[in-house]
């Protein structure tokens, strides 16, 4: 469909998925690669494959594929999962697509992503493990994972109600969660956010498929690329928490408080209840959660003088 | 400004930067805007679902390019849902129709000949001769409409002066009829006056919701985001959620209830029980405002009189309401113990009895939603009274944050079908056509003789009326699903569809809707922008201009209408509906369709068309064509005014409202035409310039005098009905052979039968088809994996889609769920042309299927 309002942003629909010129350098390494992958199988290839382990970020090996360096060890080309393949989204590289090394498998999310079919038809059939055996179920495979890269564009952080990615994720409300919040621009409503959580999403690309943006807002990316890494040194009190299933120290002591007659102070829950009626402005909400006053004068008047 | 894609990315690409380093860099934000140049802007209403968002349309060079959220609109703040988010593609699918189409054969009309281009002025001749035949041949039941609550306000006005006046014959319906008759009906027996009381500020106001067979999360997107947010942002708010399958609402459920299939009924008695012997009711209000009453009991699922099950009601169709005293009601209630609730509807006791506190807690207030689930059920009006029972129980109804709220699904179900009226039983402003003081006070409007319009038993003043048949008029109700059995019996033998897609929407399409529509006798129009499915099985279809194509008006749930002006031309030789109802009047003299005694009371228009006496009556036509401005000067056309050399729009609408202020009935009051052009759309009853929230209650509401507190002034002595009904198994209940429950129902990315929505490339890629859910474990049973192709069966037919078990949709097992937005496999072949006995409305939740592998 062409439609006018698209042609400002037409120049930037998916050009990155078309086959990239090839420059002599890239055509001659692509040619040593093959050559020595045919030629030289199983005698450290890995010295070979070293400059061609930077897969694009577009394209994706099939579920159950060891480590890029590995899978290029052990991959001999020979297409019998692209044969495989029910929805027929595997694709051999061809000499200088999409940067992929020639002739191992790939998928690209956007144009066909992986229907992670229950049973993987197209592990079993690898002769060598390239594709792990050890594979047997298709929500443990690790395709890459998949990245809200664009909020700014996703619109559902925009507010707009979409959750496309969410509502096509096969494994549904775990590899994405949508995380409501209240939308602060409109005051009434609220935001409804896809998150990507690793330890679930398989990378299979169906939310990047189904991303209803001209350029998918969530993309798969290979593992490596996408995700970040927690220093060791500092632990999330509130999953260890509950991990232990209660205090990693002893528990605290009662507390007891001064309080009016008819004022309760529930310390951990809702801090001080007035049960006489009268609404008592808690901290943290209402006027006094900003620095600043209601009447613009007091602001104005205080200056600069308290200004660092 | 042209920008490049690498320029682009880099715009985006620091604004992102920017904004996760706090800093607002300038001119970051140009280059996304440049394209902006040049466009103008107006408002309209979203055409999509009954929330009624506000959208602005972005026209340049004569072609929508872009729509935004309207920011000063109160319902959606600047938000829409995905659907909303391509409004600007709906109108350009590359197969617009753009000419009227014919079937032919060798240049002559032909049931069976192949689709051609013809002129309108050969449509119309070809459709009038039939019509005018079928009209005498056959009575008033002879020809039928089926409209829309899609139909902007004046659309489905003309088309009920046409139908009801014109033609004299009842037989018009919209697909309202599917949507929310049952809503209507229970409305109507409770309050006596159609629509809800509340209003969407309730969202804010509440501290309950209680969802009712409502997938708002889906189907309302924009109000569940007002709903999420105040259950994120108050303290102690609490989310309820019934229905008879796991969905979107249950992410944000306190209190997820599964039911088994049609037990809502007992789980509604159990809650009024609870209230009652807790003495939790509110004892003043009850006593002041309510009376109590019983309805007929086994009337019957709405199937053709021959079904076994017809005939072994005992009360078929029956509703007519008695009295009963407070004491029968409550013993009425109390066999619906929570032991024998929980039993019956498989939901856990606490769970039940958690549900039923909130009502009764007096310090909480309650919200109770409900769509299709209720209303598309075949005890739809009983169970739609039996959760207002509740809330008069406790007396909280109608006041901020409180009360029952029936949400309708199409965009001006309740403007047009509902407000004008466009179903047989109906005239504007809850008139009827029952009771002929109504239909004379209409006939008077509408400078008619008195007898014109056709009243449901066929009398006025107690005699038969004549009919151009020769025969007396007779009865002349006829509703949605009776408007097929007579196609397919060959009784009815016209019928014009507009703005709806019926073909792919009736239950049993096999069985009665197909063969009815492909009867050799009978002429089939159907009106469309698009080839839809209905248009495949019509006989002659007629191009149609949609949404902002047309100067429009539609109205919400919440009792708001909404106005937008003309924006674009409609491709080629397309009309709106607008345009077709009344130009086809004029191929219709009123000597063709009037008996001769009728035209002796007003002779003059013995050789008058239906268009002359409908829509050029000196009022219709009352207001000159005018060069449509908006406020900064922008000019618009209106291709309606242009032609027929009047403002058509607002003639229709001006005397429509005189319905509303002329007449006995109170309550249905809407601001002057040009008021709304104005305003971000105007919430009914509109009395001195002030727009009415609350309905019924005292300081909301100008009807309530001083002191009266609440008064229902629907009814005659100002109480509202609290009308027991008990529970009654479904009509098709799975056994050894078909043992699942079939339930259809809709997905957020289309609009129901998708005939615009799957033309977005966008939405069609983001769901392509219809998967029918399905319980992990039902699946393993039938040894179906995910993704696997199957058969669903049913008593009328079979359809072949895949097995998801990991979607959006979680079944208990035991029941499965297809949307049926999907051109590619109808779920209607498989659907069972149950209704309600009293509203009408087909039940599309509930028959029973198998699944085998294909």
């Amino acid at each position: 469909m062409q439609h006018r309002f698209m042609s400002e942003k037409a120049g930037h629909t998916f050009k990155a998925s078309k086959p990239r010129k090839l420059s002599r350098r890239k055509f001659l390494t692509d040619i040593a690669r093959t050559a020595c992958g045919v030629g030289f199988f199983g005698l450290g290839v890995g010295i070979y494959s070293k400059p061609a382990s930077s897969l694009p970020a577009l394209a994706l090996r099939p579920p159950g594929a060891l480590p890029e360096e590995a899978f290029l060890a052990a991959c001999t080309r020979c297409g019998l999962c692209v044969r495989d393949c029910p929805y027929d989204i595997l694709k051999l590289a061809e000499l200088g697509a999409d940067n992929v090394a020639t002739g191992t498998p790939y998928f690209t999310a956007r144009t066909g992503p992986c229907e992670m079919c229950e049973d993987i038809p197209c592990v079993p059939v690898c002769p060598t493990g390239a594709l792990s055996h050890e594979l047997t179920d298709i929500n443990k495979s690790r395709m890459g994972l998949a990245v809200l890269v664009d909020q700014e564009s996703c619109i559902a952080f925009l507010g707009l109600r979409c959750e496309v990615c969410f509502n096509v994720c096969p494994v549904r409300d775990q590899a994405i969660r949508i995380e409501p919040r209240p939308n602060l621009r409109s005051g009434h409503h609220a935001l409804f956010i896809p998150v990507v959580y690793s330890e679930a999403c398989t990378g299979c690309g169906l939310c990047e498929k189904a991303c209803i943006l001209e350029e998918a807002a969530i993309k798969v990316l290979p593992m490596r690329v996408a995700r970040g890494e927690l220093g060791q040194h500092y632990r999330l009190g509130w999953e260890q928490k509950d991990k232990a299933g209660g205090s990693l120290v002893a528990p605290d002591t009662e507390h007891k408080f001064n309080l009016p007659e008819g004022v309760k102070y529930d310390y951990y829950g809702r801090g001080l209840v007035d049960e006489r009626g009268a609404a008592i402005t808690m901290p943290g909400t209402g006027e006094a959660a900003t620095p600043f006053s209601s009447n613009p004068l007091d602001t104005l008047n205080r200056g600069i003088r308290e200004a660092k | 400004m042209s920008v490049s894609r690498r320029d682009f990315i880099k715009a985006n690409a620091v604004a992102a930067a920017a904004a996760a380093a706090g800093v607002t860099l300038p001119g970051a934000g140009k280059a996304l805007a440049a394209g902006d140049d040049g466009i103008r802007w107006d408002k309209t209403a979203c055409r999509f679902c009954g929330t009624g968002c506000s959208v602005l349309v972005g026209v340049k060079d004569g072609r929508v390019v872009a729509t935004q959220g309207d920011p000063d609109a109160p319902v959606n703040r600047g938000l829409n849902c995905i659907k909303g988010y391509f409004l600007t593609k709906v109108m350009y699918g590359k197969d617009r129709l753009t000419k009227p189409l014919l079937r032919k054969t060798n240049g002559k009309y032909d049931k069976n000949g192949a689709f051609t281009e013809v002129s309108w002025d050969e449509a119309f001749k070809t459709m009038a001769e039939k019509w005018i035949a079928a009209r005498k041949a056959k009575g008033p039941k002879g020809i039928g409409m089926f409209g829309s609550g899609q139909w902007t306000i004046w659309e489905g006005y003309a088309a009920q002066k046409l139908l009801k006046a014109g033609f004299r014959s009842n037989s018009l319906e919209p697909n309202a009829r599917h949507c929310m008759a049952s809503a209507v009906g229970a409305f109507m027996r409770a309050f006596g006056i159609d629509e809800p009381m509340g209003c969407y500020d309730d969202l804010e106001l509440s501290d309950t919701f209680v969802l009712w067979g409502s997938n708002m999360a889906e189907m309302h997107p924009i109000l569940w985001s007002r709903l999420t947010n105040t259950r994120l942002t108050k303290k102690g708010c609490e989310v309820h959620v019934l229905s008879t399958f796991e969905h979107r609402c249950y992410e944000l459920a306190d209190n997820a209830i599964t039911f088994h299939p049609q037990t809502d009924l007992a789980i509604a008695n159990y809650i009024a029980n609870y209230i009652i012997t807790n003495k939790a009711y509110n004892k003043e209000f009850v006593e002041k405002h309510c009376n109590f009453k019983k309805t007929p009991t086994d009337i019957g699922y709405g199937l053709r009189a021959s079904d076994p099950r017809e005939k072994a009601a005992k009360n078929r169709n029956k509703g007519k309401l008695s009295s009963i005293t407070f004491e029968e009601y409550a013993a009425s209630v109390a066999p619906y113990t929570l032991e024998k609730a929980s039993e019956l509807s498989g939901v856990p006791a606490e769970k039940l009895e958690r549900l039923a506190k909130v009502y009764a807690d007096p310090k909480r207030k309650v919200v109770s939603y409900w769509t299709m689930g209720f209303n598309q059920h075949t005890r739809g009006v009983w169970v739609n009274g039996l959760v207002y029972n509740i809330h008069l129980l406790m007396g909280k109804i109608s006041e901020p944050g409180n009360g029952p709220f029936s949400l309708t699904g199409q965009p001006s179900a309740c403007g047009t079908a509902r407000e004008v009226g466009t179903f047989t039983h109906r005239l504007p402003a809850d008139y009827v056509t029952k009771k002929d003081a109504h239909c004379k006070f209409a006939e008077k409007i509408w400078k008619l003789p008195a007898g014109t319009i056709p009243r449901a038993n066929g009398k006025t003043d107690k005699a038969d009326q004549s009919d151009i048949s020769g025969k007396p008029m007779g009865k002349t109700l006829i509703h949605a699903v009776a408007m097929h059995r007579a196609l397919h019996d060959g009784k009815m033998n016209c019928f014009w569809v507009m703005c709806n897609n019926n073909m792919q929407a009736a239950a049993n399409m096999n069985d009665e809707s197909y063969p009815g529509w492909r009867r050799e006798e009978n002429f089939i129009t159907v009106s469309d922008p698009y080839p839809t499915v209905s248009a495949m099985a019509a006989d002659l279809i007629l191009p149609t201009a949609m949404w902002a194509e047309k100067e429009g008006g539609y109205g919400n749930s919440e009792r708001r209408s909404q106005f937008w002006r003309q924006q674009v031309k409609a491709p080629g030789e397309s009309h709106s509906d607008l345009w077709q109802v009344m130009e086809f009047a004029k191929y219709v003299k009123v000597k063709d369709v009037w008996p001769e005694d009728l035209i002796a009371k007003q002779p003059e228009v013995a050789d008058k068309t239906l268009y002359d006496v409908l829509y050029a009556n000196g009022q219709v036509d009352k207001f000159p064509k005018v060069q449509v401005v908006d406020e900064a000067g922008n000019k618009y056309d209106n291709d309606e005014s242009e032609y027929f050399g009047f403002y058509v729009q607002k003639g229709l609408f001006e005397e429509y409202r005189r319905f509303q202020f002329e007449g006995k009935k109170i309550g249905h009051e809407m601001a002057p035409y040009d008021d709304y052009h104005k305003a971000r759309g105007i919430r009914w009853p509109f009395i001195d310039g002030k727009e009415t929230l609350w309905r019924y209650r005292e300081g909301y509401d100008p009807h309530v005098k001083k002191g009266q507190g609440v008064y229902f002034y629907g009814k005659p002595d100002g109480k509202a009905n609290i009308i027991t009904a008990p529970y009654e198994p479904a009509a098709e209940v799975p056994d050894d052979e078909y043992n699942l429950w079939l339930c259809t129902g809709r997905v957020l990315e289309h609009w129901h039968s998708g005939s615009m929505t799957r033309r977005v490339p966008e939405l069609y890629r983001a769901v392509p088809d219809a998967l029918v859910y399905m319980n992990k474990k039902d699946a393993r049973k039938r040894r179906l994996r995910d993704g696997a192709k199957v058969k669903i069966i049913t008593r009328r037919g079979e359809i072949v889609t895949r097995v998801s078990t990991r979607g959006r949709n979680k079944p208990p097992q035991g029941l499965i769920f297809v949307p049926w937005f999907d051109a590619s496999r109808l779920v209607n072949k498989l659907t069972l042309d149950q209704t309600d006995p009293l509203s009408k409305e087909t039940d599309y939740k509930k028959q029973a299927c198998k699944v085998v592998k294909a």
